[in-house]
């Protein structure tokens, strides 16, 4: 009997590696033909717009591109706006974040909160809040906290329900047990409730925060004051074609390291659950 | 009976919001020019009806978001599908896709502009290029994660690729391919509104951003909450019919 279970590990073993083996090969592959992907997009890019067929306005070559936002990083103007919008779109969604959260957590523990609140994210959560974006100009002015505000309003309501039905989620038994072996209700929420509901609040979280740079964006377009949106405003206004491609890229490449950022940091929060040990 | 009070309780606390909006500017607890008293606002909404601007930029803004949503639905699910089904597209497009995902969609708002002025098509092009990837990523994932068993005995019944299309991959994929346009038309009202307020001379954005330079801020509540009820209320109507599409999974 235990031999039979030897040659069958063995062979489920060998099965393993050779499937490691593959999908490894696959990876490589598949990450191989994405540079290659990404270097013909810009490859074609670069071509279409010298061949005359587009006029240098409506597209500009690539190479023409990367030199203008390599003359504002030297200028230091590129660092400037980056460094405005990424701390207007931050600063709202660790704002949204917490309070998000917060509020997710005490709707999930008190009947009268979540009463009151329930059909206000309900109904608020599908809602393009971004129509009122004239309003919080009329309250809050044209600077930075009505920009960060419109953040926030946009990028809240993912995390709450993200929170509430993560604790919904958390099995009773967990709860059962902990309350069991005496924990206080304090240290159920913070050491039993929240981690189990962890997975669901970062699904929440990297909902919000593509969010948070679209709106950051749009507030910069709508209420100027630099920052890469108001940049690339400017730039259309002016019809510096080179100004609003060079925005497109900045962006695209601050959206992308921001969202890998956050699934890294998930990764590493999670790396005690289960979804962590199936990727590997 | 039970049920209509049920759900009277359940949407009290807007009731609440509504009142106390009302009694705090009636008050003048708030300054009313910042916030004017919502009966004034319902009132200005029936102005706004009476004089037709809102029924015309409303037209306006339906038109374009519901072309640039319509265009992303089948360019994105096409895309997506055939992605999920022809290995060579999915190893070159793909990364393509993972490149543009991450892309905060209002980026695009000035490029549009440039590309196609002010008018419709710039609207239009916007919505069909931001609401596309949700949709792409939506229908790749349902069709990759259809029953192999399934496309295995359809093929052996001899069904050719299109009919495999329609008959088995798609309805497979439905579940995802409709959460994925959900995304869309929750992403195409927010680029919408905004590449309106920002640049143009139609639309409800537009209408919103003019009442509100013309300092007529009751008008500007007023298209704003009707924006945001439309935005809402496409939502529940798409969950309605989500979920009579998907009747027969149960």
């Amino acid at each position: 009997m235990a031999r039979v279970d030897d040659t069958a590990s063995l062979a489920g073993a060998e099965a393993r590696i050779s499937r490691d083996a593959a999908r490894r090969l696959d990876v490589v592959f598949r990450s191989g033909a994405g540079i290659f992907s990404i270097v013909v997009l810009l490859i074609a890019w670069e071509a279409f717009a010298r061949s005359g067929k587009v006029t240098a306005f409506m597209l500009p070559p690539f190479s023409a591109v990367a030199q203008r936002i390599y003359a504002d990083a030297v200028t230091g103007e590129l660092w400037r706006n980056l460094g405005l919008t990424m701390f207007r779109a931050l600063t709202g969604f660790v704002i949204a974040s917490t309070c998000g959260i917060t509020l997710g957590t005490i709707m999930a523990r008190s009947r009268t909160v979540r009463w009151f609140f329930d059909p206000i994210i309900s109904v608020g959560f599908p809602m393009p809040k971004i129509a009122f974006l004239p309003i919080i100009i009329l309250w809050l002015g044209l600077y930075d906290v009505s920009k960060i505000s419109v953040v926030i309003f946009e990028a809240i309501f993912p995390v709450v329900t993200a929170t509430l039905a993560g604790l919904a989620g958390v099995e009773r038994e967990l709860i059962w047990s902990g309350r069991n072996m005496g924990a206080s209700e304090r240290e159920l929420m913070w050491q039993v409730a929240l981690p189990a509901a962890l997975p669901q609040i970062l699904t929440g979280l990297q909902v919000a925060l593509p969010i948070a740079l679209i709106v950051a964006i749009i507030a910069e377009m709508a209420m100027g004051g630099y920052g890469l949106g108001g940049a690339m405003m400017s730039a259309s206004r002016f019809a510096d074609s080179r100004g609003v491609f060079a925005g497109i890229v900045e962006i695209a490449i601050v959206g992308y390291a921001l969202i890998k950022a956050l699934a890294f940091i998930r990764g590493r929060l999670l790396v005690w659950h289960q979804e962590s040990a199936e990727q590997h | 009976m039970q049920a209509v009070l049920r759900a009277g309780l359940r949407y009290l606390p807007l009731l609440f919001l509504a009142l106390a909006w009302e009694a705090v500017t009636r008050l003048n607890l708030v300054d009313t020019a910042a916030l004017p008293p919502l009966s004034k606002v319902a009132v200005a909404w029936i102005d706004l009806i009476r004089g037709g601007e809102l029924i015309d930029n409303a037209k306006a803004s339906l038109y374009r978001g519901s072309v640039g949503l319509l265009l992303a639905i089948f360019g994105g699910g096409g895309l997506g599908l055939l992605m999920a089904r022809w290995r060579l597209l999915d190893i070159f497009v793909n990364p393509l896709v993972e490149l543009f995902y991450p892309l905060p969609k209002s980026a695009l708002i000035p490029v549009t502009v440039l590309w196609l002025g002010f008018g419709d098509a710039s609207k239009i092009l916007l919505i069909f290029l931001g609401c596309m990837i949700p949709v792409t990523i939506g229908a790749y994932n349902g069709a990759r994660g259809s029953d192999h068993a399934l496309v295995w005995s359809a093929r052996s019944m001899g069904a050719n690729r299109l009919r495999m299309m329609w008959d088995v991959i798609l309805p497979s994929a439905l579940p995802e391919l409709l959460n994925g346009i959900r995304t869309a038309l929750a992403l195409a009202f927010i680029l919408l509104v905004s590449s309106e307020l920002i640049v143009s001379q139609q639309g409800f954005g537009y209408l919103i951003g003019y009442l509100g330079a013309t300092g007529s801020y009751e008008g500007m509540y007023a298209v704003a909450l009707t924006v945001a009820f439309l935005g809402f209320a496409a939502d529940r109507i798409y969950q309605l019919f989500m979920q009579w599409l998907l009747a027969w999974r149960e």
